[in-house]
């Protein structure tokens, strides 16, 4: 059902940007970017990046730490993965070897943000750097990397797109670090402790932001 | 341990999704009906006895520091290879399991079971150990998908049987997570007795 508004949306731009209307322009930008942070959230309602949602969340402070090293490191595999479909995979026809080549680049990019950073911004490094890692096996980002592909975005919107599902991440993991630090002073039954009342948590947290389907406004 | 029990221990003991809590994004992505999560749970198999069997029999040749790129470009292969197997036999799941199916390259247990278990043993037990892993992966994605049908459709593998009248959220993604929890308390409870 989600999946469809999004698709609608996509159609929309594509419109969009061969009748050339900016203000169309304008507000299908902003319909993805709402849609992509709270219609479509990545964690709640595409089941993408599961792992460190459950996984670093247990504190506000390391779930923002990890939400903007995704951020940072989702906008810049999409800019590359998206140059190497189109000026690489698509001239010589070998589309098929999309999903190595993307884990590869991403698992090349990831290591080299964290050496560049290490370099330039060592106070950087010192925030974000113990993150970099986990974030190569962080299903968001190769799966983001094909759906912008997918979608058939053009670059511009496709890293705004990626930078807003980010966004997205960032804003649940961080909504459900808040709830999991008060649920450690909580008393739960003892079989629900650790993953099974992080899961039924995150099911409510699901539910809430169901309430933003068909808020995009689509023109 | 026994061959028997390298096949069993991940179907009980380590269960990948139960137990170890790994592959969780197509564990919750594609089980909305039985058959979806039975379809993803046998690509998984087929990718992870494949690749165990290819890394164990190379993991002499692989120098220490670059064994987790060398993994992942081998999972990579056989997971474009049943991509396109799936594709040209299977369009119908094919389509329902979208972006799923190449996600099964960053799926940890595939990664986890090379790195804990055919880095470290023979052919053949690593073939064992893709296949009990597998199995555990498939049963557990196939029940949940099988409660999410029931509870959201009122069907099962496609059989309807209370049309229209059971709550459909447990076909969206906060039944999935709901589900996916309440089996998670029961299955600790009976694998502790």
């Amino acid at each position: 059902m989600n999946l469809l508004i999004a698709d609608n949306i996509s159609s929309e731009v594509l419109q969009g940007f061969a009748t050339g209307e900016v203000s169309v322009q304008v507000i299908t930008l902003f319909a993805i970017i709402v849609g992509a942070i709270f219609v479509n959230n990545v964690v709640l309602s595409q089941f993408l990046g599961i792992c460190p949602f459950l996984g670093v969340s247990s504190k506000v402070d390391t779930s923002i730490g990890m939400g903007m090293a995704v951020t940072f490191v989702m906008a810049l595999a999409t800019l590359v993965t998206w140059c190497i479909q189109h000026y690489i995979l698509v001239p010589f026809g070998i589309e098929y070897m999309q999903t190595i080549t993307f884990i590869l680049v991403i698992a090349a990019l990831v290591q080299m943000v964290e050496i560049v950073l290490k370099k330039v911004s060592p106070a950087l490094y010192q925030a974000l750097g113990i993150f970099l890692p986990l974030i190569t096996t962080n299903c968001a980002v190769l799966g983001i990397a094909i759906i912008t592909i997918q979608k058939d975005f053009d670059l511009l919107t496709g890293v705004i797109y990626a930078v807003s599902i980010a966004l997205g991440f960032a804003l649940a993991m961080i909504l459900f670090a808040g709830i999991r630090e008060r649920l450690e002073v909580e008393d739960t039954p003892a079989g629900m402790r650790g993953v099974p009342i992080a899961l039924i948590t995150a099911g409510l947290l699901a539910m809430a932001f169901m309430g933003f389907a068909n808020v995009v406004p689509l023109p | 341990m026994s061959k028997l029990q390298i096949i069993t221990k991940g179907i009980l003991k380590e269960n990948p999704t139960f137990v170890l809590v790994l592959g969780m994004c197509p564990t919750l992505g594609v089980t909305s009906s039985a058959i979806n999560g039975m379809g993803m749970g046998v690509a998984t198999m087929a990718v992870l006895i494949m690749s165990n069997m290819v890394i164990s029999l190379i993991k002499n040749l692989i120098p220490d520091k670059v064994r987790i790129p060398a993994f992942i470009v081998v999972i990579a292969s056989f997971v474009t290879i049943i991509e396109m197997l799936m594709q040209a036999y299977v369009p119908s799941l094919y389509a329902a399991l979208g972006v799923f199916i190449p996600l099964i390259v960053v799926n940890c247990v595939i990664l986890g079971r090379a790195e804990a278990f055919a880095s470290k043993n023979g052919v053949f037990d690593s073939a064992l150990d893709g296949i009990g892993i597998g199995l555990g992966f498939t049963l557990s994605l196939t029940v949940i998908g099988a409660v999410r049908e029931v509870l959201g459709a009122g069907s099962i593998f496609g059989y309807t049987f209370a049309e229209g009248v059971m709550p459909l959220l447990f076909i969206l993604a906060p039944g999935g997570f709901f589900v996916l929890g309440y089996l998670m308390v029961l299955f600790n409870k009976i694998a502790k007795r």
